[in-house]
């Protein structure tokens, strides 16, 4: 698997090493952790690379390189693409944290956007979205939805990220239920659909009859799909074609308008690095169509509490909360700061598991 | 109990890709041709299975379509290594990349479509025997031709006189062929019937398992499918074994974890890879199982 990803991606990397370029164009890279069909985040990244090609026309030459494994493969392809010329190169994984930062080392006069990492540099951005503020929503409507009260949750990797998702659903699921219980499954993928799709289904026999995913691929909802009476949620990408059941709502990434921002200040020369976390309110972070599956009042407080969010009025982690061990994170009244949401590692008071390390 | 059972019936599931597609390459190898190109003949069935499927509302006909798919594109690797004595191992990862590739092409619009369910295969009276019918017996019809393909294989290797035809071009092809066996022509076949079942292996995953088309869904299968076949010392029976215990690993991993045990998770999921490894060295300290001509190109007149 790796020799054949490691292949791949040099045979992408050739390809446009053929592809002779005029030099004044501003030339964009983007390194894509799963293939761009994958219906959910790369494909949201690839639709905002698309807009800024149609924003910005002949004035701008993007290249591509998908499924390139996070780690050390990674530099190759950045390392690569900005020998070939690139003025900016988004890397849009979270495990392209440190490849990104060493490459980046090496040459100065690129700049780089890394997607949902915490380290920067002269020339490193990092952006991502609060993608809590949409788990928040969720997990309300899962809450209300659940009739067997088993809420089951196919995690990636065990990294803030994914960390912030899991408390905020609970969180607020458990506000609306308090019998609900939370099932996690670590999938260790970003992208693999028949792993994703297993880990649906085994949650499903084991009663749960609400999916929520932290990976990429629509696989989950097909499982929910074939087996019936079960609820899913959109993730990264609208994932409509499941509307309006198995797929109730949905997050939706909107990287298009930050894209077009950060390519913008290349051209301008007013690049500078920069950190970006963004929510609905900005509109990085958009809450996908509610279904009528979903009963009118639920819905209506769910674009209620999407609006509040929205406004800043309500912030998902507000206390009284306690961390699972029962000690106390946030007093009452309290929000949670980014610094310590960004490093989240530890579940919230009521659920069970460990978060492997 | 039930979670046992549960566990037991999902390795099946699990293993099913994985054992037809490294049985298809067990013959391949056996054969003495190296195709490391499992995992776009699996893509390639995945997509031409699931499109035959959703256009023709027969999931039996795309099943068999997946394996033509398959079929097909191993006939080109065979062309190019039999015909053209390409190398063998450029060639099988050159399959890959243009399997995925077309793949990907193919399937474009077919994204979010859901096909045609399979039908469920449980067999009558013994479905219903306790613990042993829910595992062995409720399975999709495509599990019970997975086991059935692998002992077929094994009796075909083991007892049949093409069986032993086949091996002897693998073993030694100047022999085989100073014989007078027609060494190309059984290797094509041999490639014809690897692709095949790539093919099928493909089509269960986008079919039955998933059941969705997503470019890029094998992600990997195929590359396990080509350690499988290593693993099991090029035997079908301890292939198959091997298929169900990559199978089970996944099994009680996922289904221990979603009952709240604490269990080393990126441990249980790098197993499978660690133990292929151990195999490896094992048997290189023992005797290597590998068929003698293996990789090797033949030609007539050398």
């Amino acid at each position: 698997m790796k020799i054949a990803k490691l292949l791949a991606t040099a045979a992408m990397v050739l390809g446009m090493a053929t592809a002779a370029i005029a030099q004044d164009k501003t030339k964009v890279g983007f390194v894509y952790v799963g293939p761009v069909g994958d219906g959910g985040w790369t494909y949201e990244h690839d639709k905002a690379r698309q807009a800024v090609v149609a924003k910005f026309g002949d004035k701008v030459e993007t290249v591509f390189v998908e499924s390139v494994p996070e780690g050390p493969d990674a530099e190759r392809v950045m390392t690569q693409m900005a020998l070939e010329g690139a003025d900016l190169i988004f890397t849009t994984s979270f495990g392209y944290m440190d490849p990104t930062i060493n490459v980046a080392a090496k040459f100065p006069k690129v700049k780089f956007e890394h997607a949902t990492g915490y380290k920067r540099a002269d020339n490193v951005s990092t952006y991502s979205a609060r993608f809590y503020e949409g788990r928040a929503v969720q997990g309300h409507i899962a809450g209300k939805m659940t009739k067997s009260n088993i809420i089951g949750y196919i995690g990636s990797y065990p990294i803030p990220e994914v960390i912030q998702g899991i408390n905020s659903a609970y969180i607020h699921a458990k506000k609306v239920n308090p019998n609900v219980q939370f099932k996690i499954v670590w999938a260790f993928t970003w992208f693999d659909p028949a792993k994703e799709a297993d880990a649906a289904k085994v949650l499903i026999e084991q009663g749960a009859d609400v999916i929520l995913q932290h990976t990429d691929s629509t696989a989950p909802q097909a499982a929910a799909k074939a087996a019936g009476n079960v609820i899913t949620f959109g993730q990264a990408s609208d994932m409509s074609e499941y509307a309006p059941l198995p797929r109730v709502s949905s997050i939706i990434d909107n990287w298009a308008p930050y894209y077009i921002a950060r390519v913008q200040a290349v051209m301008d020369g007013s690049w500078t690095s920069t950190d970006t976390w963004d929510g609905i309110g900005p509109g990085m972070v958009g809450i996908g169509e509610i279904s009528d599956a979903v009963p009118a009042d639920v819905k209506a407080e769910a674009l209620a509490m999407a609006d509040a969010l929205a406004k800043g009025t309500y912030h998902p982690f507000t206390g009284p909360l306690n961390k699972q061990d029962g000690s106390v994170w946030l007093k009452a009244g309290e929000k949670a700061d980014d610094g310590t949401l960004l490093g989240l590692n530890f579940y919230v008071e009521g659920i069970e598991g460990e978060i492997p390390k | 109990m039930e979670m046992l059972i549960n566990i037991a019936a999902f390795m099946f599931v699990a293993a099913t890709p994985l054992t037809l597609a490294a049985i298809g390459e067990t013959v391949v190898e056996r054969a003495g041709v190296l195709n490391l190109g499992v995992e776009g003949m699996m893509i390639m069935g995945a997509i031409v299975g699931f499109m035959v499927a959703v256009n023709s509302g027969s999931p039996v006909l795309g099943l068999v379509m997946a394996a033509a798919g398959g079929m097909g594109l191993s006939l080109i690797f065979a062309f190019v290594t039999q015909v053209a004595l390409a190398n063998q191992v450029a060639s099988g990862l050159a399959l890959t990349l243009f399997g995925l590739g077309l793949s990907a092409l193919l399937g474009q619009g077919y994204q979010g479509v859901k096909p045609p369910a399979f039908p469920q295969g449980d067999i009558p009276l013994l479905a219903d025997i306790p613990v042993l019918g829910p595992i062995l017996f409720q399975q999709d019809p495509v599990v019970y031709l997975a086991i059935a393909l692998t002992v077929a294989v094994f009796v075909f290797l083991r007892f049949s006189r093409a069986g032993l035809v086949l091996r002897a071009v693998g073993e030694n092809h100047d022999a085989a062929h100073a014989l007078g066996y027609k060494v190309v022509r059984i290797r094509i076949a041999a490639i014809a019937f690897g692709g095949a079942c790539a093919g099928l292996g493909g089509a269960y995953i986008s079919l039955i398992r998933v059941p969705q088309w997503t470019e890029g869904m094998t992600a990997g299968i195929g590359w396990i499918a080509l350690a499988l076949v290593v693993f099991g010392a090029w035997r079908p029976l301890l292939v198959g074994l091997g298929a169900c215990i990559f199978g089970g690993i996944e099994a009680v991993q996922l289904n221990l974890q979603a009952a709240g045990v604490a269990i080393p998770v990126s441990l249980l999921a790098m197993s499978p890879y660690l133990i292929t490894i151990l195999v490896l060295v094992i048997m290189s300290a023992v005797r290597t199982g590998a068929p003698a001509s293996l990789g090797r190109p033949f030609h007539a007149s050398s």
